[in-house]
């Protein structure tokens, strides 16, 4: 009966349209800033993504935290406008705009009706190229960092992945915290903002997506308005790094009814031939849903943990294969068992036609389903642009992932994983668990 | 910034509602279904929600935590179904499936492409009637809940004050028990529980379904008729009955003291009236209360007086939400900035409240705040999924489908006098429940809270 349904099912997944409604624009700006549009004119409003890579990785020396600061710092004035007024004319035309920061990029995400598309306009490229900084307004986000700092340090989640990179990354940026810590954030200064600021927002770094009621036309007008007025370059980029990562398990003790789990191994590169092959591997192990290899071994069947999945990062400066979890005290070591055990196995036997199978369909049917709203898509081009993929990836990327053989999920697998070679950060009181080497 | 602090307790409350592009088609099966199509062509994806009118609130005393882990048992197995595959099934179609719990509903969904709604919906239809539960299945799934339990809540300092400050504001009614369970009872939970919650409350004459995306009602009907229409009623399931509220004579306070805790903060909650069918103007006006006292970091009133001008919080927020079938609270959060006790900062913020209900709200603040529930009934539109789950919940909650359409109109109505007229009736000091969160260090304000 199920089996018959999954057929029937595999033959309909060849035949449906790939991405029928998304038509991507490649267009470059007067300016001669590229950005990828993609018109729909069914709903009043435009969703624009901007990513400018470096992140917080660009932090100078002794001044971590400093791009986190900064972007936390642009909303909150600009040009005639201090904080409230910035944010009262932001809200007079409905506007979003909101910038966020990560280790790899600063992004800005906006959304804007139609009506008043170039007073929002206005209103962005004031924030991006003359952000006032006012020291008050620095002194007011910089205690709100300064509170979330605090609260991280006794958040068991946070405890557990902060200490897994830090084991990875050491002195490397991708190893401390991108707020900073409490000294290097209170030392920071209006200067080191405007430092900060140079180094990350620049022309050379950004990538550019639009979804929405826009034309290429205004697009292009707009992107020059926008980023026109910014330096051509920015900040270099950071060293590449190995994640230094050995098998073992590192104990932090934290009073608590539950442990924290932190697992992780070195990982694959973007542009690795074998690249699809691990992320095919990565969704049998530990990918979304139920029928993950790991939710079925440790929640399942043993009811372990609420939930623990795997991931592959590969960021722009160094590759991991991580995984998280939690469960209780007396069984956290149980659970960890049971990883070690599973990454044995597919280290030594790969997986299973069936497995292979159920993870084609599943990644080439749910891509589609991503592309459900401009804010959405917008996010996704910009991704896929900073990442050096081509627009018509969109439309080839699950023939990628259809190619995958057994053979290539059992040859990544043995190259990448090794028994024992996974370390496990455990936060809280476990049972039977210490730190090894 | 700071969102860790607000945790919206069920769904998050929106302003926005569809406006006229999305077209919303309704109509009832013989057996009582109700059925709800939403249409969106722009992409060959639809949504599948069935949502049973029975939540953590309708559950018997002793049993907390059953209407959740009746949720989890529903991903076992049917006569057609293997248990465990309702998921991998879903999944080897590309699709994405999963189910929530709240005091009001329980509800589950299916992701997937348009052309396989036949098959989510045959086996939707299947579970929602021949559920079949082995030992096994029951067993493990109680450890799992159990898990989720630690981890949403027991390894949460602000999920355990959470959980402490909703029981002290419910006496009477349910809504003060976790939807997760209390622990002890949790652990007692049987098969016979689960199932004797399942045969009463998962029928047809209990649920909302909702189809939307690229589908026709048409297709939807058909496909109903065919899979849900077979399926018997509950008989005799009436409107919810739980225990009322009594009139709160005395404000409550209590306070919780955590190591785990890094920031201390203030939060206090007083009961308010919900969203009701053809009644929703105290709703709206409390709406827009909640969006003028805490819903900018910059310009909302608690921000300018206690962050900018004052500087005695770091972040505050206001939070109401109207979608609830029985009586809802409208709550304030106060961070207080280093250096600041929590009486002195709970004192400031009364201050802001007493004079909000005084004077009433700025009318600039008013019409930029009108704008955005305007424009935000345009964004609302580009998120399918986001009108399906409006609709599911408002329907769960007691409302109708023309109380849903007309929530824009009844929000943009609402006059500067009614937002002050409703400060004045709920912000009633003498109704309140206030709570501190504090680390386990104690400082001058043990003392403080004992006056």
């Amino acid at each position: 009966m199920i089996r018959a349904l999954i057929t029937v099912a595999v033959v309909l997944m060849t035949a449906l349209p790939a991405l029928a409604a998304v038509k991507i624009q490649e267009i470059t700006s007067p300016g001669g800033i590229r950005a990828w549009l993609v018109e729909e004119h069914s709903l009043p409003f435009t969703a624009l993504e901007l990513r400018f890579e470096g992140g917080a990785s660009l932090d100078a020396p002794g001044k971590r935290g400093a791009t986190t600061l900064m972007t936390s710092t642009l909303e909150e004035g600009a040009g005639d406008l201090d904080s409230q007024g910035f944010a009262a004319a932001r809200e007079a035309l409905a506007a979003d705009i909101s910038f966020d920061v990560g280790d790899d990029a600063v992004s800005v995400s906006a959304q804007m009706l139609t009506e008043n598309r170039d007073q929002v306009v206005a209103l962005l490229k004031s924030a991006l190229t003359e952000p006032r900084f006012d020291q008050d307004a620095i002194d007011r986000v910089r205690a709100q960092i300064d509170s979330l700092i605090r609260q991280d340090e006794t958040d068991p989640g946070r405890i557990s992945s902060r200490t897994l990179d830090r084991l990875a990354f050491g002195d490397h940026p991708y190893g401390t915290v991108r707020n900073g810590t409490l000294d290097s954030l209170a030392a920071l200064t209006r200067d080191d903002l405007i430092a900060a600021k140079d180094a990350v927002l620049a022309r050379d770094r950004v990538s550019v997506a639009a979804v929405g009621d826009i034309t290429p036309e205004a697009l292009g007008k707009l992107i020059d308005e926008v980023l026109g007025p910014l330096p051509a370059k920015g900040a270099p980029m950071p060293p590449h790094v190995t994640p230094d990562l050995t098998g073992g398990v590192t104990v932090v003790d934290f009073d608590s009814p539950q442990s924290v789990v932190n697992f992780g191994q070195p990982g694959i590169t973007r542009d690795d031939p074998d690249f699809f092959a691990a992320y095919v591997l990565n969704h049998i192990i530990g990918g979304q849903g139920f029928s993950a290899r790991l939710m079925d071994e440790v929640r399942e069947k043993r009811g372990l943990t609420y939930g623990i999945g795997t991931f592959l990062m590969p960021l722009n400066l160094a590759e991991t294969w991580q995984g998280t979890f939690s469960s209780a005290n007396e069984k956290v070591a149980e659970a960890i068992g049971v990883v070690q055990d599973v990454w044995a196995d597919v280290a030594a036997n790969g997986v299973t036609e069936a497995e292979l199978d159920a993870a084609k369909t599943y990644l080439t049917g749910s891509f589609p389903l991503r592309f459900d709203g401009n804010d959405r898509i917008a996010g996704i081009l910009v991704g896929m642009m900073a990442e050096g993929l081509p627009a018509s990836y969109v439309n080839d990327r699950n023939g990628y992932i259809e190619a995958v053989t057994l053979d290539d999920v059992k040859r990544v697998a043995q190259r990448l994983m090794t028994p024992g070679g996974l370390r496990f950060v455990v936060v809280g009181k476990p049972v039977g668990l210490q730190t090894t080497n | 910034m700071f969102l860790r602090i607000l945790r919206p307790l069920v769904l998050a409350a929106v302003f926005a509602s569809p406006a006229a592009a999305g077209e919303v088609t309704s109509f009832d099966l013989d057996n009582g279904l109700q059925v709800v199509v939403i249409e969106d062509h722009r992409a060959p994806v639809v949504v599948q929600m069935v949502w049973y009118r029975a939540g953590a609130a309708d559950e018997k005393p002793g049993v907390s935590g059953v209407a959740h882990f009746l949720e989890h048992l529903m991903f076992k197995g049917t006569d057609t179904v293997p248990s465990g595959e309702f998921s991998k099934i879903v999944a080897a179609n590309g699709g994405s499936d999963n189910a929530f719990t709240s005091w009001d509903f329980t509800a589950y969904f299916q992701r997937i492409a348009s052309d396989r709604l036949e098959l989510v919906m045959k086996m939707e239809a299947d579970r929602m009637r021949h559920l079949k539960l082995s030992e096994d299945d029951w067993q493990t799934e109680r450890e799992v809940v159990i898990e989720e339990r630690n981890q949403r809540t027991d390894s949460d300092p602000g999920a355990i004050f959470g959980e402490q400050k909703q029981a002290a504001q419910y006496l009477n009614h349910p809504y003060g028990t976790p939807i997760i369970g209390w622990r002890q009872e949790m652990e007692k939970l049987t098969r016979q529980d689960a199932l004797d919650w399942y045969k009463t409350y998962y029928a047809p004459n209990d649920a909302v379904l909702i189809v939307a995306g690229d589908v026709t009602p048409d297709e939807v009907k058909a496909l109903a008729e065919k899979y849900y229409g077979p399926l018997a009623p509950t008989p005799g399931i009436g409107p919810r009955a739980r225990p009322q509220e009594p009139v709160q004579r005395a404000e409550r306070r209590l306070s919780y003291r955590d190591p785990r805790v890094a920031q201390p903060y203030l939060s206090r909650s007083y009961l308010a009236p919900e969203r009701d069918p053809g009644d929703q103007k105290t709703a709206a006006a409390l709406t827009i209360l909640a969006a003028a006292l805490g819903g900018s970091p910059q310009t909302s009133i608690l921000a300018k007086r206690l962050q900018f001008d004052s500087k005695i919080a770091l972040y505050t927020a206001a939070d109401y939400d109207g979608l609830s079938y029985d009586d809802t609270t409208f709550s304030l959060v106060v961070v207080p900035a280093p250096g600041v006790g929590m009486a002195e900062a709970e004192k400031a913020m009364d201050g802001v409240l007493d004079d909000v209900a005084k004077n009433g709200i700025d009318a600039e603040q008013f019409a930029r705040i009108k704008t955005q529930i305007r424009a935000d009934n345009i964004y609302a539109e580009d998120s399918v999924m986001g009108l399906a789950k409006r609709y599911g919940e408002a329907l769960t909650t007691g409302l109708t489908i023309k109380d849903v359409q007309d929530w824009p109109a009844v929000l943009d109505a609402v006059t500067v006098d009614e937002v002050r007229q409703a400060a004045r009736d709920v912000l009633d000091k003498r109704h309140a429940v206030t709570g501190w969160m504090m680390p386990e260090s104690a400082g001058d304000d043990t003392t403080e809270l004992m006056q």
